[in-house]
């Protein structure tokens, strides 16, 4: 296992990349800690498949260096940095037993018999297939056969990361909660370090200590999935995460005072701006709706069992709230409130920290 | 519920009308003619089975049975092989893959009495490029006098002819293998032939099953491409089951055992195609199942 560092990492398709939009991947600087199970969260053409195939090298970046270890590897062809990769679609050697299948890479590498016997049944205990070691690995259903590639990956010892790139795509979805509960078991009783690219947020959050959330061939946020929530760095994680995404409403600020849409409301703090286009974002989660503060209209009321979505529209903006199951939501005319430290303020889509340092945000729903 | 609707016999009656002029009439017009003897003047008389001990009892049915089986053997031989070589060695895209599938194409589309006739004139001594040049070089060619020549000519010709097909159908089944296998195998250290030998192969099965299949009905059945460039010879040597059937109905008007001898002729190409089909797909029924 080792510490993976990104050093001035950037990659371009092109031959002679002029201008940033030439760049499949910005220019980034990054290290994945040791151990750590990271997600690459993004929607699709983002550059996140981009960003795993440079680490695992199938793609030489254009740009910057690739550190394993401290040791520059970004020359270095696949087989030899020694990482594990699972891919979209479930690769398995048909012709081969599971058994088989999981001593392919040893034996590639040469090692004795017995060694690869012993440890070829020490990582089927840990993928749950000792059961089916002798069965051809053809005939096996897709989320058997993406264990297997897990596991080819994982019986090497010093496999330094596992890379994931989508794995659960063709995963029935009733088997998919379960494969993402054994992959989170294997990280904490294992520690590899691993790095699972997804286009799902549900994944990315459930699966990751840490999840690096990637637009437009940039990475725009690395943070824990609290952070994420509470806290977004940039619009677009905002808007991507949660469901339904953040509220993002244009908003002049002066000093401590937001106006949107015509209201004046306080902000409690200031911020330190630069004369960019403002926007205030509010999760759907830490809005009130009530008799005081901004006046806005129902326009539709969505049940989706567990709590109800309100549609509303403020001033010519639309926004969602999200009430709890049983709340009374008024027809027509209400108003709405922010949950105090519920309030992102974005200059040109990026997040400004309040002069005042964050608050602790009060209470998420009122049905929670 | 049911009904009692017999409308739907006139529905299939074409279909079965245009099956029995093109196929069951013809077929048995030979089942016919295999049971019965002629001296002319359309007069017939019964004979029983006494064309197929005939047959069956012949030598040279047995000869060019051979004669067969060892000619489809070796192209067999050559090729599925070659074709899985030439496939493996073509490029995945861009230009020169559409340019080498129209290259390899070009024979597939040239007409089998053409074939012969421009081996016939390649091979030739006097005039032809291949001919007079082995002969320049002291090479006793001669495919109109030597056996092992004759032999030599008449399976290059069907290499040449015929080894596209197995290229082309294994290019398609190589180019239906996700990136992703060739890149678990760079990852797990695979060497090129364990690439070959555990995906490339087992994922061009299905193609190879048919080429195999094609290759071997077709070349069971040759016929133009032998007769135009030897005509059967010399002597015997390429007389193979089609050219030998022919001069026995057309050449002698035997119509009774070459009726007879199609017969078998058809049923041995239909029990080893069917035999090898049911291998084939066994095969992969116990891959996939267990």
């Amino acid at each position: 296992m080792a510490k993976i560092t990104l050093d001035s990492l950037a990659h371009s398709y092109l031959n002679d990349p002029q201008s940033p939009e030439d760049f499949a991947l910005q220019e980034l600087n990054h290290d994945w800690v040791d151990g750590e199970a990271y997600a690459l969260l993004g929607p699709s053409g983002c550059g996140k498949s981009t960003l795993l195939n440079i680490i695992s090298g199938l793609l030489i970046p254009s740009h910057g260096r690739v550190l394993f270890d401290g040791k520059d590897v970004t020359h270095l062809p696949t087989a030899d940095r020694n990482i594990a990769q699972v891919f979209q679609f479930p690769v398995v050697y048909d012709t081969m037993t599971v058994r088989e299948n999981l001593a392919f890479p040893l034996r590639n590498r040469k090692l004795p018999q017995s060694e690869i016997a012993d440890r070829v049944i020490r990582v089927a205990r840990m993928i749950d297939m000792e059961g089916v070691l002798d069965r051809r690995a053809s005939g096996l259903t897709a989320d058997a056969k993406q264990k297997i590639s897990l596991g080819r990956g994982m019986v090497r010892d010093d496999v330094n990361a596992l890379l994931f790139d989508e794995p659960l795509t063709v995963i029935d979805p009733h088997m998919k909660w379960e494969l993402r509960t054994q992959l989170k078991k294997l990280h904490h009783d294992f520690g590899h370090t691993m790095i699972y690219v997804t286009h799902d947020q549900t994944e990315a959050l459930t699966f990751a200590d840490k999840v690096v959330v990637m637009y437009d061939g940039r990475v725009v946020q690395i943070g824990t999935p609290d952070e994420l929530f509470e806290r977004p760095a940039h619009t677009f994680v905002g808007y991507f995460i949660g469901s339904p995404g953040m509220n993002l409403f244009d908003a002049q600020i002066d000093g401590t005072k937001a106006r949107i849409a015509g209201t004046q409301f306080d902000l409690g703090t200031g911020y330190a701006l630069k004369g960019g286009k403002t926007k205030i974002g509010v999760r759907p989660e830490f809005i009130r709706l009530g008799h005081h503060g901004l006046p806005a209209r129902v326009t539709r009321v969505e049940d989706v069992g567990r709590h109800k979505i309100v549609r509303l529209d403020l001033g010519g903006q639309e926004m969602s709230a999200i009430v709890g199951e049983g709340a009374a939501v008024p027809d027509g005319g209400t108003h709405v409130q922010f949950v105090e430290g519920g309030v992102n303020v974005y200059e040109d889509d990026w997040r400004v920290s309040p002069e005042r340092g964050d608050a602790p945000v009060a209470a998420k729903t009122e049905a929670a | 519920m049911k009904t009692d609707n017999q409308k739907a016999w006139f529905l299939v009656l074409p279909v079965l009308i245009l099956v029995a002029f093109s196929a069951v009439i013809p077929l048995m017009t030979v089942v016919n003619y295999s049971v019965q003897d002629t001296f002319g003047n359309n007069q017939f008389f019964w004979a029983g089975l006494a064309w197929f001990e005939d047959m069956l009892g012949s030598e040279r049915m047995w000869n060019a049975l051979g004669r067969q089986i060892v000619f489809s053997g070796i192209i067999l031989a050559i090729e599925v092989p070659l074709g899985i070589f030439v496939a493996l060695n073509m490029p995945k895209k861009g230009f020169w893959a559409s340019f080498c599938l129209v290259l390899m194409s070009l024979p597939l589309l040239i007409p089998w009495n053409v074939v012969g006739t421009i081996w016939q004139i390649f091979g030739r001594v006097d005039i032809g490029l291949l001919g007079y040049t082995l002969d320049s070089l002291g090479i006793d060619y001669n495919y109109t006098q030597g056996f092992y020549a004759a032999w030599a000519t008449v399976i290059t010709m069907d290499v040449w002819h015929w080894t596209s097909l197995v290229a082309l159908l294994a290019y398609a089944g190589l180019q239906s293998i996700p990136d992703a296998y060739y890149q678990a195998a760079k990852i797990d250290q695979a060497s090129r032939w364990a690439v070959f030998r555990y995906i490339e192969l087992p994922k061009m099965r299905g193609v190879l099953t048919i080429a195999i299949l094609l290759r071997f009905m077709d070349s069971f059945k040759i016929y133009t491409e032998p007769f135009v460039l030897t005509g059967g010879g010399p002597g015997n040597a390429t007389t193979f089951l089609s050219i030998d059937l022919v001069k026995m109905a057309l050449g002698q008007f035997d119509l009774g055992p070459a009726a007879a001898f199609s017969l078998m002729y058809f049923l041995v190409i239909m029990v080893i195609s069917y035999v090898f089909y049911i291998v084939m797909t066994n095969l992969d029924k116990e891959e996939g199942g267990k």
